[in-house]
């Protein structure tokens, strides 16, 4: 029989060694990922990439500027839609619904739309603008990843505003500070940071998503910056261009996922400094 | 009006000479003799089933302070925060009966919510500045209410940090942010901020109870200069605190108030053998 103390030795080694084990199994895959992109898609990292079009198939040279605008007016467009109604939503919930039962219902139904399959948002996007319509368009894309960035900010939002001490908002209404100017002079300042990089997530989230863009931007082998028309963007040209048997698509392709993984590490660690630089000042 | 009396009272704390023991003397004067300012009539008051507040009546003096004290939970803080029904943004919570100030049931739901709490300031516990600059927290509450030219609100934010005793210490660096200042700053900012939309009345709760002992002397010598211009309602778990700073005290116990009257009565003679237990520690 061990010593209670052995025993408790025992049980705390074996409990570190699983923690750092699985932990390494985790970065494990995310470090090969990286690698990987990494290897395959610095060869093709060349200027023409961002200053030529998507070549035609098994012809050599191009690149993807018309995908990474098409990609980038699309990010543009679903923020444009969807931080507004997610900002304003999720300060419903937080500062007047927070004590009522329709809020609760509200949130709960908007959580359940956070984890949405985005196949879904695709096929109800379809339905709802490009059946109607008669034709995929950048602006049936950009309804879709607006659909999927919607309950991302409303979630952030939402909970970075109940932690805004209640304290501050009883000290603002005691200096006879309406309710409106009281949120949009001290609550949303003092959540600011936490909604900017909830904000920054969802776009990492939506840069990456291909199923609701196949079903709604398509994608487009030339330039194009027409709101009505199909647009090529960067995932579903990756998807196109992996899955051929042109070399120099294959080789486009990796290139593309590399600058895709090198624009969200951006966007994550600008949100982490921004996150940081706000709660040191708080 | 209101604006009118205010001013002069800003004048008068401006020219006068610090030092002089004027709360000392007010503290002899009996209760009878300055005018009632918050006259509280058969108050009772609920959060959701819990009776928390049981017939209170009570006659809050003019330019003095009054302190309420009793064990936690007694329902001294409830009380202050009826007074400018700060109490309303919790729909569970609810008061009856009657508080008058200058005439008026605020309780009345047809008052000016607004114009009430531009009447009757509020400092918690825990300094609460807002995010943004030390020079922005005054002048947010200033622009509520009136709309100043740049110079007259720089000589506005200048005279309420000197009200709070914070000026020397923060006129460097008007453009940081109110959260970078320690936490006895920010209390007294938070006063400054209070001050300057110029209330008649200041309800304080538990003002020293997040501050070291130098921070609660500071606030408590802050008391003295506003009660000249003030009346000052203070909530304190602290009995030295009511004994050295307060003119009247109200000892309250489960919801009740138990005994009021002249500070130095309340703390030498107390009538009610409950509130004699309470001050000399038997209990609370």
């Amino acid at each position: 029989m061990m010593s209670l103390r052995a025993r408790r030795r025992a049980i705390n080694a074996f409990n570190l060694t699983m923690a750092v084990l699985t932990t390494v199994f985790g970065v494990f895959w995310l470090a090969w990922i990286l690698w990987t992109t990494f290897s395959h898609g610095i060869g093709a990292i060349h200027l023409s990439l961002f200053t030529q079009d998507t070549p035609p198939p098994g012809s050599a040279g191009g690149g993807l500027r018309n995908a990474f605008v098409g990609s980038l007016m699309l990010l543009a467009l679903a923020l444009a839609i969807g931080v507004p109604i997610g900002v304003l939503a999720g300060t419903w919930l937080a500062e007047f619904a927070a004590r009522r039962k329709l809020g609760g219902m509200v949130r709960f139904l908007n959580d359940i739309l956070l984890s949405a399959p985005s196949i879904v948002i695709g096929l109800f996007t379809y339905s709802i603008v490009v059946g109607p319509s008669g034709h995929f368009s950048m602006f049936a894309g950009g309804v879709a990843l607006s659909l999927i960035l919607i309950p991302v900010v409303v979630r952030t939002t939402d909970e970075m505003l109940r932690l805004v001490p209640g304290a501050l908002r009883e000290a603002a209404i005691a200096l006879g500070t309406p309710y409106w100017r009281l949120v949009m002079r001290i609550t949303w300042k003092a959540a600011a940071p936490g909604i900017l990089t909830g904000v920054l997530l969802g776009i990492a989230r939506i840069s990456g998503e291909t199923a609701p863009l196949l079903f709604t931007a398509l994608n487009n082998q030339f330039w194009s910056t027409n709101l009505w028309r199909p647009i090529a963007n960067l995932p579903v040209v990756i998807f196109q261009f992996a899955m051929s048997p042109y070399e120099n698509w294959q080789k486009m392709a990796w290139a593309g996922a590399f600058v895709a993984i090198a624009f969200i590490l951006l966007l994550s660690i600008i949100s982490r400094l921004i996150l940081r630089r706000g709660v040191h000042r708080t | 009006m209101m604006q009118e009396h205010s001013s002069q009272a800003m004048r008068r704390t401006a020219t006068r000479t610090s030092g002089e023991p004027v709360a000392a003397t007010a503290r002899e004067q009996p209760v009878g003799a300055p005018s009632t300012k918050i006259s509280v009539r058969e108050l009772n008051f609920y959060y959701g089933k819990f009776h928390a507040l049981k017939d209170i009546s009570i006659d809050i003096p003019e330019k003095r302070v009054t302190a309420f004290i009793g064990p936690s939970g007694c329902g001294k803080s409830t009380l202050l925060r009826t007074f400018n029904r700060m109490f309303e943004i919790y729909p569970e919570q609810r008061a009856e009966g009657k508080i008058i100030v200058d005439g008026d049931n605020i309780l009345d739901s047809r008052q000016d919510i607004a114009r009430i709490r531009s009447r009757i300031g509020m400092i918690f516990q825990k300094p609460t500045p807002f995010p943004m600059s030390i020079y922005e927290n005054i002048a947010f509450g200033i622009r509520l209410y009136e709309r100043l030219p740049k110079s007259e609100m720089d000589a506005r934010v200048e005279q309420c940090l000197r009200q709070a005793a914070l000026w020397d210490e923060v006129k460097d660096k008007l453009h940081q942010s109110g959260t970078s200042l320690s936490g006895g700053q920010q209390q007294r900012l938070c006063i400054a901020r209070g001050v300057a939309i110029r209330p008649e009345i200041i309800l304080l709760d538990e003002p020293c109870s997040a501050l070291d002992p130098i921070s609660t002397a500071r606030v408590e010598e802050l008391l003295k200069e506003l009660v000249r211009d003030y009346t000052v309602v203070i909530v304190t778990h602290n009995m030295q605190q009511a004994a050295r700073a307060s003119d009247c005290t109200a000892f309250m116990y489960m919801g009740e108030l138990v005994e009021y009257g002249p500070t130095a009565t309340i703390f030498t003679r107390p009538t009610k053998q409950q509130t004699e237990d309470y001050i000399t520690g038997r209990f609370g």
